[in-house]
């Protein structure tokens, strides 16, 4: 019975470097987000016809700031929170140091990308949006950035698997503990899933703006973005289901019934987050109507993990309110401890994913993805994914994180439970706003204070999308001062502290089928298939790349 | 029931769920006809304005009820700006870049399309009921991507306005 999910619950400490990279890294990706926030409100604000942004130093137009919303809050932020977060749950799920040196590069390569991708949109020389579609052409230190941010994940990936690798030589024919498991398995199909933007970026684009290939294949490069540009959506809620599914129990007291089943889920997530990328080029010429309908199927697959997701968490939850002293149908909800300020960021994340979820898979849905592709919509449904899902994760992962991380105890309890519900009520707000909008052809990624064309029907969308917007900034900055007064006035904790991690009722099977889930191996190449199969029609059919596009800079 | 037979139903209903939607969807596709853009013509950037059809951008009709509209998207407007068909017109799109990617959404409509240099897309509806539409540029085309956006205007014809629509 009860089996925990990492390898000696009894305790165990990071060696104190490691420890100190990890806490940059976090700090690094909160730092990002504070200015993706600020400029959300600038973006949000522009939907209600309320123009702030020209108070923002240095800020030549709308799309700057959006460029600079989407790079800091949805690569520097995740990807910095990614590896720090992650790294820590490998290293102590397997009761085992990382290599030290591979962290603090990973750390390095995130400040150094990071700054460079700052220069370039900071001087308005990228104002190209995060998906950086060519022919528009940024300055090189852009996509250079962009290229350290992406290998400052593959050097904290090496560090993961070498982890991993060195725990089974000396732990033969053993399980490997849950939480490493998801850990791993999160970077593993990041690394595949990166390639896309690694060729596009580094084999394309960067000698394109450095002037060494005279031009650029647009259709393939959106291909090759969306490759990866899919995935990521996975890269980013993976480390968010990690801590749903290993710490998201113990917090509600509840425990994981089955060890199995989250180990499927992961499995499912690396095999079919990559297959999907044409769900975003639907509306795209030049892919047939057969290979993207081979893409909606397999999107449709990558939901399934996300329904499983939802019954065996709120299972967790229910065993946590049954603790409690719950007895009724439901009742078990209302008995979680709702002044918890990770177990309650965490339980709004998941309330609001749902509907994130739900309206994923309506723009998955084939032609029916016509009636909202790039309007408003589109915004309105990722920021219940990526922007609150994930970022109220994140946050709520942050109020233990950030005590364990500087052995200092939490300030500001209550301000961080009131500070998840502004921004949970904030953001239902401005997705009830962004989606209406959308679905009456209100544009997305479009400066509508300056637009020379309007609808009257969009008025109510725009100042609900504001309102909800400034909500969320609230509730951001909120966050922002617990964070603070947390690093700078807390009292130092009582004794040393781990880190919360939940139990599984079914223990890890030591033989059958279970068995090969922990086969990494066997599960990448299957995936690098699967891959093949999805991708090799349209490559075969379309290449070599024309590379006749030439640059342009008309920002 | 046990928490594991509960898990099975839950996940039954929840595939036979996504398997019901993908075959409403199918259904619309290859059986209605509503489809996507597909495979088609590649052209060389640089030529765009003297390969045709795009070296004429404009409508023209093609048929009895079936007319030709190519588009060309360019910073920041599209060429023609304004199209004008009867109601009832099958429209076929044929659309391309001369310069970034664009969007080509007739809000209101089905007709949602990228336009990216060195792909010709194409896309045909049937504009059922006279009205304006707004042609916007829904793909972030430089600084002044809110300048982009045509009409498409739909007129009723005679025979309809006389005898009421019948």
């Amino acid at each position: 019975m009860n089996t925990p999910v990492v390898a000696s619950p009894e305790g165990f400490q990071l060696p104190e470097s490691h420890r100190t990279a990890i806490r940059w890294m976090v700090y690094l990706g909160f730092f990002a987000l504070s200015i993706g926030i600020l400029n959300g409100l600038g973006q949000a604000l522009n939907y209600a016809d309320i123009d702030i942004l020209k108070y923002f130093p240095g800020m030549r137009t709308y799309y700057q700031g959006l460029t600079v919303h989407g790079v800091v809050n949805a690569i520097v932020f995740t990807f910095a929170f990614s590896n720090g977060f992650l790294a820590l749950t490998t290293s102590r799920a397997l009761a085992r140091p990382l290599n030290g040196a591979l962290l603090w590069t990973a750390f390095g390569l995130l400040a150094a990308g990071f700054l460079l991708a700052a220069y370039a949109m900071g001087t308005g020389q990228a104002s190209v949006l995060y998906t950086f579609y060519a022919p528009l052409q940024a300055h090189w230190s852009y996509y250079l950035g962009l290229a350290l941010l992406v290998v400052s994940t593959w050097v904290t990936a090496a560090a993961l698997f070498m982890g991993l690798a060195g725990w089974r030589k000396e732990n033969p024919g053993q399980r490997i503990p849950l939480m490493a498991f998801v850990s791993v398995g999160t970077y593993a199909m990041w690394c595949l899933a990166s390639i896309g933007i690694a060729v596009s970026v580094v084999g394309l684009l960067l000698p394109w703006s450095l002037g060494l290939i005279g031009g650029v294949d647009p259709l393939l490069n959106r291909t090759l973005f969306w490759y990866s540009g899919h995935p990521i959506v996975y890269f980013w809620l993976l480390p968010a289901y990690v801590s749903w599914y290993m710490m998201v129990p113990k917090h509600a007291g509840g425990k994981l019934f089955s060890d199995s089943v989250v180990r499927v889920v992961f499995l499912l997530f690396l095999l079919l987050s990559i297959p999907t990328g044409f769900h975003h080029q639907y509306t795209d010429p030049g892919i047939s109507g057969g290979m993207k309908a081979v893409h909606a199927v397999l999107t449709f697959g990558v939901f399934f993990p996300s329904l499983i997701t939802a019954f065996t968490l709120m299972y967790a939850l229910e065993l946590g309110g049954r603790a409690r002293g719950a007895t009724g149908l439901v009742n078990w909800f209302t008995r979680l401890d709702w002044r918890s300020p990770p177990l309650v960021a965490q339980i709004l994340a998941m309330l609001t994913f749902m509907l994130g979820g739900i309206t994923g898979l309506i723009n998955a849905s084939y032609n029916l993805n016509q009636s909202i592709h790039n309007t408003a919509w589109v915004p309105g449904h990722f920021h219940m994914t990526v922007g609150s899902a994930v970022t109220m994760s994140f946050m709520g992962i942050a109020y233990w994180l950030i005590p364990y991380l500087t052995r200092k105890e939490l300030v500001g309890k209550g301000l961080a439970v009131i500070q998840s519900w502004l921004y949970f009520v904030g953001v239902l707000i401005m997705a009830r706003g962004l989606m209406s909008g959308g679905l009456d052809g209100m544009p997305r990624r479009t400066h509508m204070l300056e637009a020379t064309y309007d609808k009257p029907s969009w008025e109510l969308a725009g100042l609900l999308t504001g309102l909800g917007g400034t909500l969320m900034f609230v509730g951001g900055f909120l966050f922002f001062m617990v964070l603070v007064a947390t690093i700078v006035f807390g009292k130092p904790a009582k004794g040393e502290v781990d880190i919360p991690f939940t139990v599984t009722h079914e223990a890890p099977a030591e033989t059958g089928w279970e068995v090969n889930l922990d086969r990494f191996r066997f599960w990448v190449i299957a995936t690098v298939v699967l891959i093949l199969v999805a991708y090799g029609p349209f490559l075969f059919e379309y290449l070599p790349a024309k590379l006749n596009s030439p640059g342009y800079r008309f920002f | 029931m046990t928490p594991a037979k509960m898990e099975k139903l839950f996940l039954a209903l929840s595939g036979a769920m996504l398997l019901v939607f993908l075959f409403a969807l199918f259904y619309s596709a290859f059986a209605m006809g509503m489809h996507l853009p597909d495979r088609d013509l590649e052209i060389v950037p640089a030529d765009v304005r003297t390969t045709p059809p795009f070296d004429s951008p404009g409508v023209r009709q093609t048929g009895p009820r079936q007319y030709e509209a190519v588009v060309l998207g360019m910073a920041w407007a599209f060429q023609p700006s304004e199209i004008r068909v009867p109601e009832g017109a099958e429209v076929t799109f044929i659309g391309t870049s001369t310069d970034v990617i664009h969007g080509f959404h007739v809000e209101g409509t089905r007709v949602n399309v990228m336009l990216i240099p060195g792909q010709v897309t194409r896309f045909t509806y049937t504009f059922r009921t006279p009205g304006e539409h707004l042609i916007i540029c829904h793909e972030y085309c430089g600084a002044g991507h809110h300048l982009m956006y045509g009409r498409v205007i739909v007129e009723a014809s005679e025979a309809d306005s006389s005898e009421g629509g019948a």
